[in-house]
């Protein structure tokens, strides 16, 4: 089970966050905050887990992968294999950067609404239901295209109705 | 009118407005979006739904990503999802997900939403649906849509139906129950020939064989067959993961997994999968040789990639491995040790782990030798880490692998002088624990004490106090062991021992105390000796301290080095002369005078028990000396008796106290523990309360002792301080530069140099090389031909150190869900699940299926392997009938346990009853266990 995904920046400004059990908005803060503490007090080069137990509780690991100015972090329990997870990373990497044409932080910043239906095609309630990036480039502009359709019909309704209202 | 008028809607910001304004905002990140969270908390009153989805957006950017609390906004939420536009729901379910938990009070209210779009004909609703479900679902919610997320696990459309099945997981948690109606389903597409769906599948499995796996050792079939058809290594991963769960708890599935397990091993390129059937056999399938090693193989090549990943990896592989195949580090050592001074901390503690792992009791000396070199090499952080790791593998089942405790005693006291050093409390905990169970490391144990205690610059370590306390204890309680005990008692009363905290303090002085006892009792006890006319007391004080030299002696003989023991003997029969005493005494009152008034109640009745002492008895040593023979004689006896009985009562042996000793006492006849001390009152009324505090202070002591100097001492007192106030100005002026200056202690710097300077902070990797070089002799398990001698005594306690590790007995911890999936894998059996396209009419399912518009979606191809795995060929299974399995019911199935051997349809239905059972009367777990384990059949013959 993934327990949480983010990610953040190399000044710690979380830019994705997502935790697939509820938490109050300032326990999500602290551990963000925490795992940000570990991130960069470590080298380049090394080993891309980390003990989490200490901050995420029992039985919970956590990789991590550095992409220029962010650093990409899931954390999960036992029932996840850690390579496996740190393939789930480029996956996920990958299909941002195919959805964006060579992805960079900005785009993850302005585009959250979006972040979130890539992420959310993956991994479903902390389960990994899709692992090939071409499916979920696929789901997620079928997904757009609705969305877009939808918004269309709005813009002429949305003001006739609100001179209507008048 | 409240609301937002049109030009509100009109100009409303978007997400995109907003965060571009936050990012160029100058007003302050937290005035901005407090200012948003009005606009916010305005625009989503709005009855326009465009208006209202934008705000509650924003609002969840704001949640997500700056930590705002949405709870408000929950309500609304629910509004913006009543919305028949998509785009709208999407916005929804999102802040719906962020927000809503078990208690929000709005939460019943989006059963129907949920229900209209789990039934929607499209997709991408049914699968927003599912997803919110997937977060949200609490007992309510799962009990009133388990129909439609049935419908749903046999959607023709694999977009939604695997997202049924992961939303399953969270039904069955919330609401067992439901397990009836969709286990069956579920247990279908497990024979899906779908890579996407069966990945699904085999994930829920894998959550709940985490959980509990016995419940789910019915399907080990099912499982099996994937294990050996699939090509997907992602679900090869997870089937390992429940394989390891469920092979623990059966041999004979062990057995028949091990040869597969095997297969992949050898012919996996994917790490991930390799990774995790090493695991599964360092884990589940370690009494299989051939696999171990296979294993041990592969995490050979982990260890020596480069990718630090694999490392880790590795490492982690190797000390799973470790406590039963300790060969397989040996074969690793090399490696292993390197890995101590690999630049990623997690590889360090990890190659430390093994290396302590490694220990032996040839190898302890050696090895924690150059680790604690190396600690002194190393970052505070991981020189802690050695150190408590050499600790806790030292003292493990009370010292077991250590032999030589003299050697121990004196790395004890080296690893306190580290200046990383934080350990303290560890250290002493050991020092007093050893003191107390090993005899015949007392004399080492005061030296290693004596050396702590003399460097005054290990008073400035806050860290070491705690070793501190335990050294000063030690060279107390054992000063007969001491080469010198004056010199001793001038390192308990130094100056700077004003540093320590009060509590750590009265240890010093109550060590004090007994050296000083001590040095008198040897005194009186050579001047008895020399004395003409022995009195009886006499004779006895010198018999006693005689025995304890004799103890020393012995001792020492078998240590070998007599040289120091006449050295001590002599010292200490020798050099305590009439002067030194004299000088002793002063330095005793010199140094504990100011303490009389310490604000510290501990330290000021301990300092005054000394003083009190003093008096007692100095006046006479002094007088003996001058005075005529006759008179001496007298006055000597007097005082000896005095200090006879101090020493009397120090010299007692305190011993380690079993946890459990208070429960041995038997409780004396005529004491009534449970009756009410109402009788307690009318005695209390009689008592004055005491005239003043130094009173009542100091009788209880006194009388405890049985020498009642209470008086004496309160005479004593006044004049004292009279003197030691003028000694301690005189003696001020002298030794001015050992003062610290009155009443600052808390501030004072130090001024000492750090003992222990790791003056070569040479380069790690020459050292790591040394460290290679040396333990590789240390490591081969040889014995060690002479030791010095044989290992001593370790004085154990009765059941508290002996108590098994107690083995944690598996929790249930959700018991109605396993209770619930065994009732249904009882019950299964009849109907046999021959593939996933059977739709059995359900009653659920028949009412919605007119509705339900069969879709002939495009089959969805995929490659569920991840990138980098190269090996995209998914492959299509054909069902296997595996019916014979699952054959109808046998009368027979009371004897089956008689029977085993019988076959092996028996033995599943016993099984399956036994389940049954087991459910319905937990109670009688405990004995149930041991009949469930053999009744459990073979279900892969």
């Amino acid at each position: 089970m993934i327990k949480a995904v983010m990610v953040m920046n190399t000044q710690g400004k979380p830019r994705l966050a997502k935790f697939y059990e509820y938490l109050p908005v300032e326990k999500q803060q602290e551990l963000i905050r925490r795992v940000f503490a570990v991130l960069c007090g470590r080298a380049e080069n090394v080993s891309n887990f980390i003990e989490a137990e200490s901050i995420f509780g029992p039985d919970s690991r956590l990789v991590y992968k550095h992409f220029a100015t962010l650093y990409f972090v899931f954390v999960f329990d036992s029932s996840e294999n850690e390579l496996a997870v740190l393939d789930l990373i480029q996956v996920f990497v990958e299909t941002l950067d195919k959805c964006f044409k060579n992805v960079c932080e900005l785009d993850i910043v302005f585009n959250y609404s979006k972040i979130h239906t890539i992420l959310d095609e993956i991994i479903f309630g902390g389960q990994v239901l899709e692992t090939s990036s071409a499916e979920v480039m696929k789901a997620v502009e079928e997904i757009s295209k609705l969305e877009a359709a939808s918004n269309a019909i709005t813009l002429i309704p949305k003001s006739a109705s609100g001179w209507r209202s008048r | 009118m409240s609301g937002p008028s049109l030009m509100d809607s009109l100009f409303q910001r978007t997400l995109e407005d907003l965060i571009k304004g936050l990012r160029q905002q100058l007003i302050g990140e937290q005035a901005f979006i407090s200012k948003a969270l009005e606009e916010i908390r305005k625009e989503i009153k709005s009855t326009d739904l465009s208006t209202k989805s934008t705000a509650l957006l924003k609002l969840s950017y704001l949640s997500s990503l700056h930590f705002h609390d949405m709870s408000f906004a929950t309500f609304h939420a629910l509004e913006v999802l009543s919305s028949p536009r998509f785009s709208h729901k999407k916005i929804a379910y999102h802040g719906i997900s962020l927000s809503f938990h078990d208690s929000t009070p709005v939460l019943l209210l989006i059963t129907n939403h949920l229900r209209k779009d789990l039934t929607s004909t499209n997709e991408f609703e049914v699968s927003l649906s599912l997803q919110c479900l997937s977060r949200i679902a609490n007992v309510d919610l799962a009990r009133d849509l388990t129909p439609e997320v049935f419908i749903l696990l046999s959607s023709n459309k694999l977009y939604v139906r695997k997202k049924a099945i992961a939303v399953v997981l969270r039904v069955f948690e919330k609401y067992p129950d439901s397990v009836r109606v969709c286990f069956k389903r579920l247990v279908e597409n497990l024979e899906n020939s779908d890579p996407q769906i069966l990945s699904a599948v085999v994930g829920v499995f894998c959550e709940l064989a985490c959980k509990d796996a016995r419940s789910y050792l019915p399907l080990a079939p099912e499982f099996y067959k994937i294990l050996v058809n699939s090509k997907n290594n992602w679900i090869l991963i997870k089937v390992l993961k429940i394989f390891t769960k469920l092979a623990s708890l059966e041999p004979r599935l062990a057995k028949r997994v091990v040869e597969p397990i095997c297969d992949h091993m050898r012919r996996t390129g994917a790490k991930s999968l390799l990774f995790e059937c090493v695991q599964t056999v360092v884990t589940s399938l370690s009494e299989y040789d051939s696999a171990v090693r296979l294993a041990v193989g592969k995490i050979r090549e982990f260890l020596v990639d480069e990718d630090p990943n694999l490392k880790y990896l590795g490492l982690r592989a190797l000390s799973i491995v470790a406590p039963k195949h300790l060969w397989a580090v040996s074969e690793n050592k090399e490696v292993v040790i390197k890995s101590l001074s690999d630049a990623d901390p997690n590889i360090k503690i990890g190659s430390l782990r093994l290396v302590m792992a490694m220990v032996s009791e040839h190898s302890v000396a050696e090895i924690s030798r150059v680790l604690v070199n190396y600690a002194l090499k190393s970052d505070p952080e991981f020189c802690n880490e050695i150190l408590g790791s050499i600790l806790s593998t030292c003292s493990r089942n009370l010292y077991e692998i250590i032999v030589d405790f003299d050697w121990y005693v004196s790395l004890l006291g080296e690893m306190s002088k580290i200046p990383h050093c934080q350990k303290g409390e560890e250290i002493e905990n050991q020092l007093i624990d050893i003191g107390m169970r090993v005899k015949d490391v007392r004399p080492e144990l005061v030296h290693v004490s004596r050396d702590l205690l003399i460097d005054p610059a290990l008073l400035g370590n806050t860290f070491l106090h705690r070793v501190l306390s335990a050294a000063a204890w030690a060279s107390g309680e054992y000063v007969e062991f001491s080469r010198n005990p004056l010199e001793l008692m001038e390192a308990l009363l130094q100056p700077r021992t004003c540093l320590l905290p009060p509590h750590i303090r009265a240890i010093y002085i109550q060590s004090a105390f007994k050296v000083l006892v001590f040095c008198l009792s040897t005194y009186l006890m050579q001047w008895g000796s020399t004395a003409s006319s022995a009195s009886p007391d006499n004779l006895r004080s010198g018999v006693s301290a005689s025995v304890s030299y004799e103890s020393f002696d012995n001792l020492s003989v078998e240590n070998g080095a007599d040289a120091t023991v006449t050295r001590g003997q002599t010292y200490t029969s020798a050099s305590i002369t009439n002067e030194s005493i004299l000088n002793l005494l002063n330095l005793v009152e010199l140094a504990l005078g100011p303490l009389f008034e310490s604000p510290d109640v501990e330290v000021q009745e301990r300092a005054r028990n000394v003083l009190g002492f003093i008096d007692l008895t100095k006046l006479e040593l002094l007088n003996s000396s001058v005075q005529g023979e006759k008179d001496l004689e007298r006055r000597g006896v007097e005082c000896s008796k005095t200090i006879e009985l101090m020493h009397d009562a120090f010299s007692k042996e305190l011993g380690p106290v079993s946890l459990s000793a208070q429960g041995k006492v038997y409780l004396p006849d005529g004491l009534m523990l449970v009756e009410n001390l109402v009788g307690m009152e009318m005695i209390c009324a009689d008592i004055e309360p005491p005239s003043s505090n130094l009173f009542s202070f100091g009788i209880p002591y006194e009388e405890k002792d049985g020498v009642s100097f209470s008086n004496l001492q309160i005479e004593a007192d006044s004049e004292e301080s009279n003197e030691a106030t003028s000694l301690l100005a005189e003696h001020r002026k002298r030794h001015g530069l050992y003062y610290l200056p009155l009443g600052k202690s808390e501030i004072i710097s130090n001024d000492y140099p750090p003992a222990n300077d790791p003056t070569l902070q040479g380069n790690i990797n020459d050292n790591a090389d040394d460290l290679v070089k040396l333990t590789e002799e240390s490591l081969v398990p040889k014995r060690k031909s002479n030791h010095a001698k044989p290992r001593p005594v370790v004085v154990k306690l009765d059941e508290v150190d002996a108590k098994p590790v107690g083995v944690k007995k598996a929790e249930y911890k959700d018991d109605s869900l396993s209770g619930a999936v065994r009732d249904f894998l009882y019950g299964m059996k009849d109907m046999v699940p021959t593939s996933s396209q059977s739709n059995l009419p359900g009653k659920a399912s028949s009412k919605r299926k007119g509705k339900e518009k069969q879709h002939t979606d495009p089959h969805v191809e995929t490659k569920g392997n991840l990138v980098d795995y190269g090996n995209p060929s998914s492959r299509r299974r054909k069902h296997r009938s595996h019916g014979k399995e699952r054959k109808h019911r046998s009368a027979r199935e009371k004897n089956a346990e008689e029977r085993e051997d019988t076959g092996q349809k028996e033995k599943e239905k016993s099984s399956y009853c036994h389940g049954r059972h087991k459910s319905r009367q937990r109670a009688e777990e405990p004995l149930n266990v041991s009949a469930q384990t053999t009744v459990i059949p073979d279900f892969l013959l």
